[in-house]
């Protein structure tokens, strides 16, 4: 057929087309930077990427913590920026999809050339860029990428230039396992986790292992995909279990449902969770009166009056007319880290940003003093808080 | 003979542009956001044409493309990661593992028709998304990694490849009798021709090139999550396939590289990123709803400009 | 008891499937375009709901009469700008068009509040009773009345009312219909204005029964709704209500054996079976193909 005659020809060429347009900004993009790397950048602004989930199916996350980004730069620049540099900050959207995150920060790395990247908000998404990361001497913190393979790869090698603010450590679980048997003497237990987060299943096995290792027996293992909203027939399994006690690691947007379903069909046994739980949604979600007997660990208390919790509390509410919540807690602390590393440097060069993050010691954030592991894991120390009528009350804090 | 006049000029063409790329690449001149960004769109190309193949050629109506392209992703990411095979192995059994996963969906389900098929392939993509959510072995819902092997090589050259098979395709007594199917099913099967089969046939080749696009996808974004493999990823297909013109292959070429310029451009414009996609959607829809190119390729302008030349022999 | 639970609990689920399942089928059985904005009015409406509780004070049912009202006009005003011009054009055309507006919505709703999610107040009192050993709350009694009220009054204003009669004449023969004098754009407008209705009423009843609403709520209820309403016959609207429930009931009994992550490709599994067993689903007629 002669109608396709030239398709091909055509196709060929406008390919080239696009090819020849994309190499003339880029020959104009490598010129200006004339292949200088990003520390000798020496304007008057320091460039800060943010790669985050601003639409998608976890876009609720993303935004929070850009939100909270968005706060902490403009609170640094106002009080002179860092050595007297003010930050510029560059968000991508990376559509809540590993593809497009990667995409975002290959544009953030060769294209903008920042300094440093925050993000992405999600373990999978963080772990996207991890490469890129490496391979241009970024160093990245993923302000609440839970996954060990953000900063460790699956050789057991450490990523060395990725880090994170959450906490990861399976020290919860064994806190959480200890404090079961213990304190609220139970024998029997069951676990509903999130299966899409390493977070909770690394939390859900290590409860599990020293719940076990104690005496306690497992009654029910159950587990949920973040974002789903009908939990009422696992609930139903678990209530038919009979449990003692039912650990629930995940994050307070699910968990909140969890608890007041469950109260809904009467489990009326203590609930326990980790430091997903940890935000004022959460007594919205569930209702005050069905958080009485739960418990979670967190890394910090909000309730202490001079603490950097509070004083961050009313500066977001301030400015966003909204409490914040745990993702807001770590974009911004995330920001501070990277703020302190940098200063203590000295220097915009990425190599020595990391070895900075990797010096932290007790560095006082939001979320509680914040030091970095061999594995580039935070090491916090756990605070026990029981809900009492919407209330967060201390317990009891352990150290690791 | 024919075949030949169209086949010389694209490969001389394709391997213009490859060594072009290819030495701005080497030479440091085009750095890596641009490479990638051809990388992406590449692969967006194959996967709007294996979709063109079964909409705009066949007329069947699939939007669960993305499954296919899952079953890809996850079985060449196997190949290399679990089994230490070479990339080239991995890409070729993605492929083939989709083209039997296409045959498996295929077979029941294309007697049907119309919207109900449409739903149809929905539901097995969604499926497909699930069986991988819950195998441990590939990651469950947090991911599997894989390295990173995808270069502007092996994208260009199954690119090429995937155009060549598909256009030959189109010209052969097969594309015909699809053509056919498209048109008037009834007819076509009255005229003898086994509709079923050139559906089936159709359906796996464009399973194959999804699976291609799929092996191309997993090794060059680090990471691959079911999530990622969704029916809005099937409907991110689709409209490459209907903006570009249903049946035109050089329109579903056009959109996808159009579409993918346009998505990486508002990346940095996130709050009306998505505000300005939607619209965009709309208004070519509700403007010319036969999409870009309608069902012309682009070499039919070409055509159209001879005309004044030609057209007094014809005696308009 | 454990079984009775799980049958509240599927029903309960299933209720609301089918309220948004009732909106897909009858703009399908209309004009033959898959909505997919459909679960996005849903999503509109419950924060509609949402707002008129926190910030106007009201109650449930004036929360949802504003809602279904708002919702109405909306899914009239997405039908007059978007589809009305694309009545002739290729389904594959108007199906694209509905993804758009289904994006737009969604993002426009980002961008004007965020994507953080909001926690529906407490509009009953959230007392429950057993029966029979099963725990029946207050609220799912009333969101099912709700439901079922809602469903006697649509098939009341399609069997009994002139303009439910201009639908069903419609659905059946748009020429013919507009030959005996049928407004057919009014007729079409009428039908979006109810199905949208039923959507927002399920936004209201799902924020009030699930608390947590976002932007992005309404795509997995909206894509379950449309398998809900192709499992009862797309184009039926007793089918479309028995899908819903249908749905609701196996996706809570798969949950109920364990297997809580195969819940929607359970759901899934069963659509495929019925469309190629019966591809007119549960209530349809087999219809001859013609020639």
């Amino acid at each position: 057929m002669k109608k396709s005659k030239f398709a091909s020809l055509f196709l060929a060429s406008s390919l080239l087309v696009g090819v020849l347009a994309g190499c003339g900004s880029g020959e104009k993009s490598s010129s200006t930077n004339g292949g200088e790397v990003s520390s000798t950048n020496g304007g008057d602004t320091i460039k800060i990427g943010a790669n985050l989930e601003l639409s998608g199916a976890v876009a609720s996350y993303g935004s929070s913590e850009a939100d909270a980004i968005d706060l902490a730069i403009e609170e640094i620049n106002a009080a002179g920026g860092i050595d007297g540099k003010q930050i510029e900050l560059i968000k991508v959207d990376n559509k809540s999809d590993a593809a497009e995150a990667t995409n975002a920060a290959i544009k953030l790395t060769s294209q903008d050339k920042v300094t440093a990247i925050i993000g992405a908000a999600t373990s999978g998404n963080s772990v996207a860029q991890v490469q890129i990361a490496t391979d241009t001497k970024t160093p990245m913190i993923s302000p609440s990428g839970t996954s060990t393979t953000v900063t460790v790869g699956d050789n057991g090698k450490v990523n060395p230039f990725t880090f994170r603010t959450a906490f990861i450590d399976p020290f919860q679980g064994t806190v959480a396992a200890n404090f079961a048997v213990n304190e609220l003497k139970v024998k029997t237990a069951a676990v509903y986790a999130d299966n899409a987060s390493d977070y909770a299943k690394g939390l859900a096995a290590s409860f599990i292992k020293d719940f076990e290792a104690a005496g306690g027996t497992i009654v029910a293992e159950e587990s949920y995909v973040a974002k789903d909203t009908d939990f009422r027939s696992t609930l139903t399994r678990i209530k038919g279990s009979n449990p003692e006690f039912v650990f629930i690691p995940g994050y307070y947007e699910e968990v909140g449902l969890i608890v007041k379903q469950a109260r809904e069909l009467g489990i009326e046994v203590p609930l326990m969770g980790a430091d997903g739980w940890d935000s004022p949604t959460i007594v919205d979600l569930a209702g005050a009166a069905a958080l009485n007997n739960t418990f979670i660990i967190t890394a910090y208390s909000a309730e202490d009056p001079d603490g950097k919790a509070k004083e961050f509390a009313d500066k977001f509410t301030e400015k966003y007319g909204k409490a914040p919540n745990s993702f807001h807690a770590l974009g911004y602390d995330s920001v501070y880290l990277l703020k302190d590393a940098i200063e203590r440097a000295k220097s915009l060069d990425g190599t020595k940003i990391k070895e900075a993050i990797e010096a932290t010691d007790n560095l006082e954030l939001v979320t509680g003093l914040y030091s970095v592991d061999e594995f580039h894991h935070p090491i916090k120390s756990a605070t026990i808080i029981e809900f009492v009528n919407g209330e967060q009350v201390f317990k009891t804090k352990v150290n690791p | 003979m024919k075949k030949s006049k169209q086949f010389w000029p694209f490969i001389i063409a394709a391997v213009i542009v490859y060594a072009v790329v290819q030495f701005l690449i080497s030479n440091g001149m085009m750095n890596q956001f641009y490479s990638n960004t051809l990388i992406f769109i590449s692969i967006n190309i194959i996967l709007a044409v294996s979709l063109h193949l079964v909409i705009g050629i066949t007329g069947q109506f699939s939007i669960g493309h993305a499954g296919f392209l899952a079953v890809g992703a996850y079985i060449s990411a196997i190949v290399t990661m679990k089994l230490h095979l070479p990339f080239i192995v991995a890409i070729l059994v993605g492929g083939i593992v989709a083209a039997l996963a296409g045959l498996v969906v295929g077979i029941p389900s294309l007697r049907l028709k119309g919207d109900y098929l449409a739903i149809a392939t929905l539901g097995f993509a969604e499926i497909i998304r699930i069986v991988f959510l819950n195998i441990d072995a590939v990651g469950g819902a947090a991911g599997m990694q894989v390295s990173h092997l995808t270069t502007w090589t092996y994208a260009f050259v199954c690119l090429v490849i995937t155009i060549l098979v598909i256009v030959n395709f189109t010209n052969s007594r097969h594309g015909i009798a699809s053509i056919s199917v498209r048109e008037n099913e009834i007819a076509s099967d009255a005229m003898g021709i086994n509709t079923t089969y050139y559906k089936v046939i159709a359906f796996s080749i464009g399973s194959f090139f999804a699976g291609v696009a799929g092996a191309l996808y997993s090794h060059n974004f680090y990471i691959i999550q079911p999530s990622q493999f969704g029916f809005l990823k099937s409907f991110d297909i689709l409209i490459f396939v209907v903006l570009g013109g249903l049946g035109s292959l050089s329109g579903a070429v056009l959109s996808a590289i159009l579409l993918t310029v346009v998505s990486t451009y508002l990346q940095g414009y996130p709050e009306t990123r998505m505000i300005i996609y939607s619209l965009v959607l709309i208004l070519v829809m509700l403007y010319r709803p036969k999409g870009l190119m309608g069902t012309m390729e682009i070499t039919d302008y070409f055509k159209l400009w001879r005309t004044p030349k030609g057209g007094g022999q014809h005696g308009k | 008891m454990e079984w009775l639970q799980q049958l509240i609990n599927g029903i309960s689920l299933g209720s609301i499937y089918a309220l948004i399942a009732l909106g897909y089928t009858m703009v399908y059985g209309i004009i033959k375009l898959i909505n997919f904005a459909h679960g996005d009015v849903f999503m509109v409406g419950s924060f509609i709901g949402f707002y008129s509780i926190t910030v106007f004070g009201l109650g449930f049912f004036p929360a949802l009469i504003i809602s279904m009202a708002a919702c109405a006009l909306f899914g009239v005003i997405i039908e007059r700008i978007a589809y009305k011009r694309l009545r002739n054009a290729t389904r594959i055309a108007a199906l694209i068009t509905a993804i758009g507006v289904s994006l737009l919505i969604e993002y426009g709703v980002i961008y004007i509040r965020g994507a953080q999610p909001e926690a529906y107040p407490d509009v009953f009192s959230n007392r429950s009773f057993e029966l029979f050993g099963a725990q029946i709350s207050v609220q799912s009694i009333l969101i099912l009345s709700v439901s079922v009220v809602l469903m006697i009054l649509l098939q009341f204003i399609v069997h009994k009312t002139k303009t439910g009669k201009a639908m069903r004449a419609v659905s059946h023969d748009t020429e013919a219909a507009k030959l005996m004098g049928i407004n057919v754009d009014n007729t079409i407008s009428a039908t979006f204005a109810i199905g949208s209705a039923l959507a927002g009423a399920a936004g209201v009843i799902f924020g009030v029964y699930y608390t947590k609403i976002d932007p992005l709520m309404g795509v997995i209820p909206g894509v379950k709704a449309f398998v809900a309403a192709v499992l009862g016959g797309i184009g039926i609207i007793p089918g479309a209500m028995v899908g819903g429930l249908v749905l609701g009931v196996v996706e809570t009994i798969v949950s109920a054996l364990g297997f809580s992550l195969w819940r929607d490709a359970a759901a899934f599994v069963i659509l495929i079976l019925i469309l190629i067993f019966r591809p007119s689903g549960i209530f349809g007629k087999n219809t001859r193909e013609k020639v």
